[in-house]
């Protein structure tokens, strides 16, 4: 497409102004198709992972809860649950089908939403600014808030279209028609706003990066803030965009618009903020502008391992600071699990004499499921050796009279001592804040015995990067499929029931869920082998191929 | 002692032959001139040399050694620039030209101060702010500021301003280490003129011409401008069928024509004959060389 073209660019879509000149918004239509086109694989495969999840979801739900008794049944347990909760929010209408179907895909729907919109205009914006492509288009006929504008508009249709088709899913599955709008539109409000949230860090941030990784902060941080807020049952939830989700209530006779005009209120303020932002600051920079380093090099920056963890200290900080918070909220409300239990009689008899066993369950998921965390930490800095490749710094790294295994291994050990280091975190974390609510230490070593136990499954994951590297490098990002699937099997596993087989594909699956169940050294040491064969595997492919 | 020695060497990517029984010869202490356009197999020759690619077939010795199988060991003996710098974007250049350095086992900290100062690079800013102009300096400075054998440099002034592109030409005609070997690959032919003692030219993977350049110039055709006394058609008549003239053009008594170098005397002598005023002879440029490789005529 011939952003350049002026003749067509005269005659812009979105602000023609009256005299046919260049206003602040020229060219909007043509960037958007453009930034259109170049997201054509990568958008469809969001909405279609998202609409697979939500559908597969859905449909193991459908048989379930198909009578009253039975809704009641889950109205009883999730209005209960911490976890509930603290990912799902408020329980409203969860006596209702859609109610539940609802309330069981709102994290994963949400979420993955936000991710979509914030991936996608930090790449925009920002990644274009530093690769250079955006020079060429501002320097073009397009106005200054051009390039803006298509962005948030591309994320606008990718919201709505998420919304609609997570609406389409809920109606397919038997429920009315408006409210899965409603649930849909309510969606789509998340991704407007966090559409707005994104652009703001893609102008504070000088490096596309950076943006990512503040706005996917500000993300996380605004849904554990809802999730507080639900499981405290307070005005917490109105703080954050998932909340405002909530209080549409689409499924019962509560059911009220108004809170979308709260998201899109929020949207519309933001946005204005990081159009005066853009304004104001110089291409290419930032607000936050990079300081002068040092000149010299620090003494211990002379292996090839002192630099792969040079290089991984930022995204070592990042995730460490993240997965401690993620770690003290989960051992934080390990209480509320004991008092929701203790404050319903009900519920108590149900289970007297095994809330120990209620409060283990939860801390084996949690264990679970921060092991998964942790395993996308080990992916993203496995991913890091391909990175080095491909962008030609291994090069430098290789002509200076480092071997091929030297160099992979450099990579190799920071991963795996690094990821070793946030599983101690997340250990402590959890343990930690769980024995300062719940006044009892005496589970903070089994905690951290627990976090130390998902390592196996954990180096697997990042074992699988380093082979595909070695041996068919062009495809190392597959190792994401397994990494998206020990999610879903961690988080949706016992809901939707798979066979073991594929269950399996999930190195976290053939641990056992400690503390609940007891650590099993056999599986250890077979995944802790699986793991170190594969990466010997990558480490015998690198050697013997081209380089990039 | 032969420092690079490449002999029919074959490199395939997918159908694409990017070396096809490509053969080079650096002698060790000499600054060779690798020449040839963009993707004619300039930047795979060199990380072949580098053991970063395996070559299909073919022989290649480097500094003695198996390019690939001793890979680690000869890289401690050469420096390498590459012909696209990429960086740390969070380390300085400061950071970057130290640890090149120290991974190829230390580096001298005057010719490295020096060489920051010459080249006017500010070693504080992030690799991820600095300019193509400036990363290529950070990895020019890593390099040269190395004691070592043999300098890899592929293309290594692109992006640099005219004033940096000297300061390179001085260093390797004065500061560089006494006996160390250049392979210095370019097209910009001015540069390879001034600093190579040997040119080899690459086309499409295969090597078209190597020698000196006397001897490539042997083989083709000096310019010749000359004015006469005598008219034109005296000057047509007397030119006329003479061996080894091309592109003769004739306009009120002033000659142009390019001569074949081993036709020169007689054609010389022929002109002498014809009362010359003023004559300039200019032995062929690189450029009417490479040129002249490439099949097409230098006008």
């Amino acid at each position: 497409m011939n952003v350049g073209h002026a003749p067509d660019v005269q005659r812009p879509s979105a602000a023609p102004s009256s005299d046919g000149s260049a206003g602040p918004f020229t060219g909007t239509g043509q960037l958007f198709r453009l930034a259109a086109r170049r997201d054509r694989v990568r958008l469809p495969v969001w909405l279609i992972g998202l609409t697979a999840v939500i559908g597969a979801s859905t449909n193991a739900l459908v048989g379930f809860y198909d009578t009253p008794v039975k809704q009641a049944g889950y109205a009883a347990t999730v209005e209960n649950s911490a976890v509930s909760r603290l990912m799902g929010g408020t329980p409203y209408d969860v006596d209702t089908f859609g109610g539940i179907l609802a309330y069981e895909i709102t994290a994963v729907a949400g979420v993955t939403v936000a991710l979509m919109v914030i991936f996608l205009v930090t790449r925009h914006i920002r990644g274009e600014e530093e690769s250079g492509n955006a020079e060429l288009v501002r320097s073009a006929v397009t106005g200054r808030h051009a390039a803006l504008a298509a962005t948030l508009a591309l994320a606008s249709v990718a919201s709505g279209l998420a919304g609609l088709l997570v609406a389409g899913v809920l109606a397919l599955s038997g429920v009315a028609v408006g409210p899965s709008l409603l649930f849909g539109a309510g969606l789509a409000a998340i991704g407007l706003a966090f559409t707005a949230v994104a652009a703001v860090a893609a102008q504070v941030a000088s490096t596309a990066r950076t943006a990512l990784g503040g706005a996917i902060l500000v993300m996380l941080a605004l849904f554990i803030v809802r999730g507080i807020g639900a499981v405290e049952d307070n005005w917490l939830t109105w703080l954050a965009p998932f909340g405002w989700q909530d209080e549409i209530r689409p499924f019962g006779e509560r059911a009220q618009g108004w809170p979308l005009l709260v998201s899109i209120g929020f949207a519309a303020v933001v946005l204005a903020l990081a159009a005066w932002l853009a304004a104001r600051r110089d291409f290419g920079a930032g607000l936050l502008q990079a300081r002068a380093g040092r000149p010299t090099a620090a003494g211990w920056l002379r292996t090839p391992m002192a630099l792969a963890f040079r290089m991984q200290r930022g995204l070592l900080l990042a995730w460490g600071v993240g997965l401690v918070v993620l770690a003290a909220v989960f051992g934080a409300v390990g209480r509320e699990v004991r008092t929701m239990i203790d404050s319903n009689p009900e519920v108590g008899q149900v289970i007297l004499g095994q809330i120990d066993d209620v409060v283990l369950g939860y801390l084996s998921f949690v264990t679970h499921f921060m092991g998964v965390t942790v395993a996308t930490y080990a992916v993203v800095s496995a991913l890091r050796l391909r990175r080095e490749e491909e962008s030609g710094r291994a090069d430098a790294v290789l002509a200076g009279g480092v071997s091929r295994t030297r160099w992979a291994l450099s990579g190799i050990v920071v991963t795996a001592g690094c990821s070793a280091l946030m599983a101690v975190a997340v250990g402590l974390g959890v343990g930690l804040t769980h024995g300062l609510v719940s006044d009892d230490m005496a589970r903070v070593g089994p905690l951290l015995g627990a976090a130390l136990g998902t390592l196996p499954a954990v180096w697997t994951l990042a074992a699988v990067a380093f082979a595909l590297h070695g041996w068919v490098p062009r495809w190392t990002a597959l190792v994401w499929l397994p990494t998206a699937w020990a999610f879903i099997q961690a988080y949706l596993g016992d809901l939707l029931d798979f066979p073991d087989g594929i269950s399996g594909l999930s190195p976290f699956w053939h641990l056992p869920k400690v503390p609940a169940e007891s650590f099993e050294p056999v599986a250890f040491v077979v995944l802790t082998g699986l793991a170190l064969a594969l990466t010997a595997l990558g480490v015998a492919g690198l050697r013997r191929r081209d380089l990039a | 002692m032969a420092a690079i020695e490449l002999r029919d060497v074959v490199k395939t990517f997918g159908a694409v032959r990017a070396l096809d029984g490509f053969d080079l010869e650096v002698e060790a202490g000499e600054v060779h001139g690798f020449l040839g356009p963009n993707g004619s197999g300039k930047s795979t020759a060199i990380r072949l040399l580098l053991g970063l690619l395996r070559p299909d077939s073919g022989g290649a010795t480097l500094l003695g050694g198996d390019p690939w199988r001793d890979a680690p060991t000869l890289h401690r003996r050469l420096a390498y620039v590459p012909g696209e710098v990429n960086l740390w974007p969070n380390l300085t250049g400061g950071e970057v030209i130290d640890l090149l350095g120290r991974l190829r086992g230390g580096l001298d900290q005057r010719r490295r101060a020096d060489l920051v100062e010459r080249f006017g690079l500010d070693p504080t800013r992030r690799c991820g702010t600095y300019s193509k102009g400036n990363r290529q300096k950070v990895a020019l400075v890593a390099a040269l500021a190395s004691d070592v054998e043999l300098y890899l440099l592929d293309e290594p002034t692109s992006g640099l301003d005219p004033l940096m592109e000297a300061e390179f030409q001085t260093w390797v005609r004065e500061s560089r280490p006494e006996g160390s070997t250049v392979l210095l690959s370019s097209h910009i032919l001015a540069e390879v003129e001034a600093l190579c003692d040997r040119v080899s030219i690459i086309r499409a993977g295969r090597r078209v011409q190597s020698g000196t350049l006397a001897d490539l110039r042997h083989h083709t055709r000096t310019t010749v401008v000359a004015d006469t006394s005598a008219d034109d058609e005296t000057t047509a008549a007397a030119l006329r069928g003479l061996a080894g003239i091309h592109h003769l053009s004739l306009e009120r008594g002033r000659l142009v024509m390019e001569v074949e170098s081993h036709d020169l005397a007689g054609v010389l002598r022929h002109l002498a004959d014809l009362g010359v005023t003023s004559l300039q002879a200019h032995p062929p440029t690189l450029e009417e060389l490479f040129l002249h490789e490439y099949g097409e005529v230098p006008t």
